[in-house]
């Protein structure tokens, strides 16, 4: 079955992002297949890859990018969000004249279109927030 | 393109937090997606509707005029429970757009046939 | 039908909610597994939903609280290979944030 998972909240503050994680990582060793994680709202920070959390602490965007190296997962930013709460690709740093970008590998930032589109094309959509 | 039944809930009271505003951001990009595209407004979700909002002193734009815009996107299934408004003592004529006001079964009915329940 | 819970419902109305809209199955999750604790006022309020629902807790949740010795009866513990599953199962889900 093909699962997405859309992802409204930042990591540390809500343990939103925790679940998702650790359901994704289920989802996966079921056999199924994650057709896209997205993330929205705060979610967007997830994908900072300046996070520096304590070394006994989990390393929450670490953590995704190793899972979606290992299974080749499409981990998409929403753009308005990311905009909005400064996370930025080199794309969106050229187009908004910024001197930096943040966004950790392999995440994308791109329309809230592929959003909708994991919906139509995923067999289950399944949100975590707060 | 494959159309699916998309819901979107809101359960939250609007400026207080971002999650209104940016659910109707995914309202109108699944509208623009040509989805079947309904919203269902419970709990504080309902004072998004509410009419007469003057935001400029918190400096955040308001969500009024967006509401407004949903017709001209074909969103026409909005769906308001009717306890929660008069848990708050609001009507039907208290909104800012025509909605249908429907009893909790009948909304939670509804939710039941979605492909799809975005909740923000 | 699923509705996913992570609220505590000492803080919010979550789960009155989903009592007052659906039925189907529940799943507790994160502050959610609070309402799965015996003795605490909302106790009579799940024991009458069991009756309507199904009634899943996410035992890692439960475990990290300190609650796992006093589940109320009747509440079913998942793992996240449960959670998925119950994803799986039922056609929509909704996460009542």
């Amino acid at each position: 079955m093909k699962f997405a998972i859309l992802v409204s909240e930042g990591p540390y503050t809500h343990q939103a992002t925790d679940t998702a994680f650790l359901f994704a990582q289920a989802v996966l060793a079921k056999g199924h297949e994650i057709f896209r994680v997205f993330f929205y709202h705060d979610g967007v920070y997830n994908a900072t890859r300046l996070t520096t959390p304590p070394q006994d602490d989990r390393n929450i965007v670490k953590r995704w990018t190793k899972l979606a190296e290992e299974n080749n997962l499409d981990m998409v930013v929403c753009v308005a969000a990311a905009q909005r709460r400064g996370i930025v690709d080199d794309g969106e740093m050229k187009r908004n004249g910024k001197d930096a970008t943040n966004l950790a590998e392999p995440f994308r930032i791109s329309g809230l279109g592929q959003l909708i589109e994991a919906g139509i094309q995923a067999d289950r959509l399944v949100v975590f927030g707060d | 393109m494959t159309t699916k039944q998309f819901m979107i809930v809101n359960r939250k009271a609007p400026y207080g937090t971002i999650y209104g505003w940016e659910a109707l951001e995914v309202v109108l990009i699944a509208a623009a997606f040509e989805q079947d595209v309904s919203m269902a407004f419970l709990d504080d979700g309902v004072y998004q509707l509410k009419k007469g909002h003057q935001t400029k002193g918190i400096e955040i734009k308001a969500f009024e005029k967006t509401f407004g815009a949903l017709e001209d996107y074909d969103v026409t299934k909005i769906y308001v429970d009717q306890e929660s408004l008069t848990e708050r003592g609001l009507t039907a004529d208290d909104l800012t757009i025509a909605v249908e006001v429907l009893s909790r079964a009948e909304i939670g009915k509804r939710m039941e046939e979605q492909d799809i329940v975005l909740s923000f | 039908m699923l509705h996913i819970i992570n609220k505590s419902p000492y803080d919010r109305p979550a789960l009155d909610s989903v009592l007052k809209t659906g039925e189907g199955a529940i799943l507790l999750i994160e502050d959610g597994v609070y309402a799965a604790v015996k003795g605490g006022a909302v106790e009579a309020k799940i024991k009458t939903a069991l009756g309507k629902f199904k009634i899943y807790a996410l035992t890692p949740d439960i475990d990290a609280r300190g609650i796992a010795d006093r589940v109320i009866d009747g509440v079913t513990q998942v793992d996240y290979a449960g959670f998925v599953d119950l994803v799986a199962e039922n056609k929509t889900s909704q996460s009542w944030l």
